[in-house]
This record gives C-alpha cells, structure tokens and sequence, in this order.
C-alpha cells in the first residue's frame, strides 16, 4: 500500500498542509467542526481544486483523475444508494470499472466474508439498522481494492455501544487488509482507540501530529489544548506499585492512586468533565477525593466551568449547569471533589 | 365502518348506488330545479351505449386521444430532456432559466390565439397546447429531481470510478424519477382538461367539439357521457403513472 504525502496544500479552507502517513498506517485526523479535516480528504481525493502536492508513494497524483486514484471513501452520511440492494450497492465500483462477472462474484463473496453482510445482499438501504449500512458501506468501499483509505467521521449517527464495537471491528478489517487508512473524527476517545497517530485540525490549519498521549500531555499551544478540552495535567514526583495493576503516586501535590502497569510514570492527567464536584462529601474510601474552593465560574450554553482552588494548586472542572444550580455551587464555595480512578490517563 | 365490511363484502360501492339511486328518483319525479330537464341514470347510460354503436363517440374519442398523447408525450419528453440538461449543467440553466420563468406562468390556453393565427385551425393547434402544457411543469420537476440528488451520492460514484453518463444514467437520473412521474402524473390528467377546453373553442373534432354540438343541441344526456368520459381519462391516465412509478421506486422509497 502507498504512503501518502500531502506537500504544502491549501485552498479556499485548508493552509499550508504537509502531512506523511506511512504505508499501511491508520492516521486520525481529528479537530472540531469546519476545522477542514473533510476538505483535507477531498482534495485528496481530487474531488475539489487545491495548491500543493499530494503524493502516493512520492509520485504526485494531481493530474491523476478522481477515480484512478485507488481511492475507497466512506462519508459521513454514508451516501449508500438508496435505489440500488445492498449487492448492486457493493458491485456498483466493479461495474463501473468492468471487471468480469466472475470476477465481481468472487469479490462479492470476499466482501461478504469479511464483513458478514451476506444476509443483508437483497436488501435495500432503508432497511438496513444503522451498524448493518455501516458495514455495506464499508464492503462498497473496499470492494475495488483501493490502496488508500478515507473514512468521514462513519460512525457518527450510531449509538455508543454499536459504536464501540464497529470501531474494534472496523480496525481489524483495515489492519489485516494493510490500507493506508485516513480516519476523520472530532471525538479524541474515538481517535485515541482508532489511530496509530493523530493530526489535528484547526481553522484549517495542522497544529499537530503525534501519539495521542504526546497530544494529551503535550498540547501544541492553546488551540491544541482547547479542543481536548484543557485537561488539568499533574508533574509525578514519585509512584509505588500497590500490585493488581495499581499504583499510589504523588502527582501535582496530590496522592492519587490510579491503574497503570507501565514502567515510569511521569506524568498525569485528567479531564475537567471527567471530575466529579460535590457541595457535600461524597460517601466511601477517601481514594482520590480532594477539598477546595470554587475561585472561579464561567458558564458557556449548558456548561459550566469552573476552577477549584486546593493547597496543591487550581484544578479545571466542568458540569452540567443544572448538576451545578442543584449542588447550590458558587464561587466562594467549598466542595469536594473526585479524581476518577478509571478517567485518570498516565505518562 | 369494520362492522359495515364485514356484512356487505365491496361496501365501497354503496355510496354510488346511492347516488346513483338518487339521481334516477330525482329525475324520473322531475324533481330537479332548472327550465331543462335533467335526464335520468338510465337514459344517460342508454345513450351512451347508442353513442359508440353509432361510432360517434368512439370516433371523438380517438381524435382527443391521439392529440393527447402525442402532445403529451413529445412534451414531456422535451420537458424530461432540457430538465437534464438544465439540472446537470450550471450555464445551460443560468442560460435558460430567465427565458423559461418568463413562459411558464402562462396558461396553456392563453396560447390559443397566438397559434391560431401561426398554426391555423388544425390538428397541429390542439397538439401544440398539450405540448405546452405538458413541457413547464415536466421541465421544472426533473430539474428539481436532479438537483436535489445528494452530492455525496455523486462524489461516490465518481469516487467508484462511474464516468459522468453512468453517473447520470445510475444514479441521477433513477433517483430524480419520483420528481420527474410527479410532473408527469400531474400533467396526464391536466393535459386532458386542456384538449376539452381547446376543441371546445377552436377544433370540430374530439370530446370537447362532441360537448359544444350537444350544447348547442340541449342534449344533456351526451353532455354527461362526454363529461363522464373526460372523468374516466383523467384519473386513468394519473393512475397509470402512479403505477408505473411504483413500479419503478416502490421497493426502495
């Protein structure tokens, strides 16, 4: 499978955009709503104009037209075609680029195979769940075998669990096909299960490209930071195995314990919406559980955020406005709060 | 109703024998207001009957059809194909579209005079009109049938390697069809209104000329088979494209 190499790309959205992704690697781009991350794949596409380079395998493929770049594309909606059965749905590529009958059949059934769709052949989209389009829409992508991979935020309109579930088995396929995969998402949770390494977008610029630990730790600046939602991050001074996969360590002036089985442990952090804040002290072992007080309250649509002085430092947290009216919480108010045991996230 | 369905199986048809029923009392006691009487259920269907023996109406009939159809489908299918090219391509619509928004608020019989005069009183005037009448409102749907297809659905069949007449023929057009037989449906039954009123004002031949002689001759009964003839054509021509259309999106819509 090629690497892809996006060399100095703009347009009308995107500025200034190099970008590697290695054959056979599953990058993530990832950044909020109009960062640019689907005009980035479009233009890799060719689907629309653009300055710059895009190279597969260091040979540029400007010139080369929308359909002879061996591209498989799943969008957002899924553009299935409504009047057309899943199986003309899945042929449609192979049709369309004349191969054989034969050969169609025998793709055909290697596409049932592999994502267990045979059931569904004479179907048509309507009458298909959500997890069930997922999948024909994937087969109708891979069915041309195309050497790179372009997925648009697939899983969107699915509930969590077939979420979950989809995204495991979505990385499998992809994985045992090799494909130098594209994977567009907003949510960091998806990106950080899906991708080998994260880009991330922002006013239709890259801000960074990485692991998604070194993006969590290791923000590039405030839009970064931002859009991961400004996790408090804590420097460990020290860290003790208590054994079964948990460690007592001092991070941030707090003695946290939390599960980790790596070697070193430098540093932690946690997301504000990930805090739990209470006026009152919440019940059980005091593991992870903190006083402070509330210095400061900003409210933005449903959410409030808010900054709890402790004698280690300030902690960020966030919670629903009516979670926030109902705690009776104000600024000058003293509350408890707890760090999660599985929301802490390690370095 | 259930309780009626299960007693008398077609209970459907209960209301027409009824006014069916009615209309025979009514006429048969003269009891319907007005200088002319009306005539009663039966002596309409007893003219009617002697109307195609005597190959009267058959003969009307034919001459009403044919200009129908052949106006009919020489329009729509101008309509269907400019609606292409205006839907699939930018300048052609942005050519086009001041000039068509111009024509189409006209009546279809406002045309009348105009091609009087250019076409003379012949078989091509009552053509023209259903011409006319069918082109705007099949031209106006299949532009919006084809503009409204998701451009996702394009891009992923230009992305699966379709070239543009595949894209066209396999995804376009079949998805802009329920658009296109919404027009069509329309104008079957509106195209037959028009013939009537046309033959009516300027042809000798056809249903509506058959209308204006027995008006002229205060023959009420064939006044009423002419009317009931035009009702029948009507909705058989609507029916039969809800059928075909159907038939066409019924499994995927």
């Amino acid at each position: 499978m090629p690497k892809v190499e996006l060399k100095k790309i703009s347009n009308f959205i995107c500025r200034d955009i190099s970008l590697r992704v290695g054959s056979g690697e599953l990058l993530v781009l990832l950044g909020p709503t109009g960062a640019g991350k689907t005009t980035l794949l479009n233009i890799i596409c060719g689907l629309i104009p653009y300055q710059g380079s895009v190279l597969f395998d260091d040979k540029p493929v400007d010139s080369v037209p929308v359909a002879g770049r061996g591209i498989g594309y799943l969008f957002q909606d899924l553009a299935l075609f409504p009047h057309l059965d899943v199986r003309r749905n899945i042929i449609y590529g192979l049709s369309a680029r004349n191969w054989g009958r034969k050969e169609i059949q025998a793709r055909l059934d290697e596409m049932r195979g592999l994502l267990n769709i045979g059931h569904l052949l004479e179907r048509y989209p309507k009458d298909l769940s959500g997890g069930e389009r997922q999948r024909v829409a994937l087969a109708r992508s891979l069915a041309p075998a195309p050497r790179v991979l372009l997925l648009d935020e697939p899983f969107n309109s699915l509930d969590v669990k077939t979420r979950k579930h989809l995204r495991l088995e979505f990385k499998r396929i992809v994985r045992s096909l090799g494909l130098t995969t594209i994977f567009v998402t907003h949510d960091f949770k998806e990106a950080e299960e899906v991708g080998d390494r994260l880009a991330v977008m922002e006013s239709g610029r890259l801000e960074q490209v990485a692991t998604s630990r070194e993006i969590f730790f290791s923000p590039n600046g405030y839009k970064v930071a931002d859009f991961l939602g400004s996790p408090n991050i804590f420097d460990c001074e020290s860290y003790e195995a208590l054994g079964n996969g948990l460690v007592r360590a001092h991070c941030g002036g707090f003695p946290i314990i939390m599960v980790w089985e790596k070697e070193n442990l430098d540093k932690i952090a946690i997301s504000p919406e990930d805090i739990y804040v209470s006026r009152h002290e919440p019940p059980g072992p005091p593991i992870n559980r903190f006083k402070g007080t509330i210095v400061e309250e900003t409210s933005h649509n449903s959410v409030v955020t808010i900054t709890i002085k402790t004698e280690a430092r300030d902690i960020l947290a966030k919670m629903r406005k009516e979670d926030f009216v109902a705690e009776n919480l104000r600024a000058g108010a003293h509350v408890f709060f707890i760090l999660p045991l599985r929301n802490l996230k390690g370095a | 109703m259930n309780w009626l369905k299960r007693i008398i199986p077609g209970w459907e048809l209960l209301p027409i024998a009824a006014f069916l029923g009615l209309w025979e009392a009514l006429a048969r006691l003269n009891l319907v207001p007005g200088q002319i009487s009306m005539p009663p259920f039966s002596m309409v269907i007893e003219e009617f009957y002697h109307l195609i023996a005597g190959g009267m109406l058959v003969d009307n009939f034919l001459s009403s059809l044919v200009r129908v159809l052949i106006g009919f489908l020489t329009g729509s299918f101008a309509g269907i194909a400019m609606g292409i090219a205006m839907g699939w391509n930018d300048a052609t619509n942005k050519a086009l579209h001041p000039i068509f928004s111009l024509l189409y608020p006209i009546p279809a019989l406002g045309w009348l005079p105009i091609l009087m005069l250019w076409l003379g009183v012949g078989e091509l005037l009552p053509i023209t009109i259903i011409f006319i009448c069918s082109f705007f409102p099949v031209l106006y749907n299949t532009i919006t049938g084809i503009k409204g297809v998701p451009k996702d659905l394009v891009r992923a069949a230009e992305i699966l390697g379709a070239s543009k007449a595949e894209i066209l023929t396999t995804v376009i057009l079949p998805l802009a069809l329920p658009n296109i037989f919404t027009g069509l449906r329309l104008e079957a039954g509106m195209a037959w209104r028009v013939i009537i009123a046309a033959e009516m004002v300027a042809i000798p031949t056809g249903i509506g000329a058959l209308l204006m002689r027995a008006e002229s001759l205060i023959r009420v009964d064939i006044i009423i088979v002419c009317l009931f003839v035009l009702s029948v054509m009507c909705l058989s021509f609507e029916k039969f494209f809800i059928f075909v259309e159907r038939r066409l999106t019924g499994k995927w819509r």
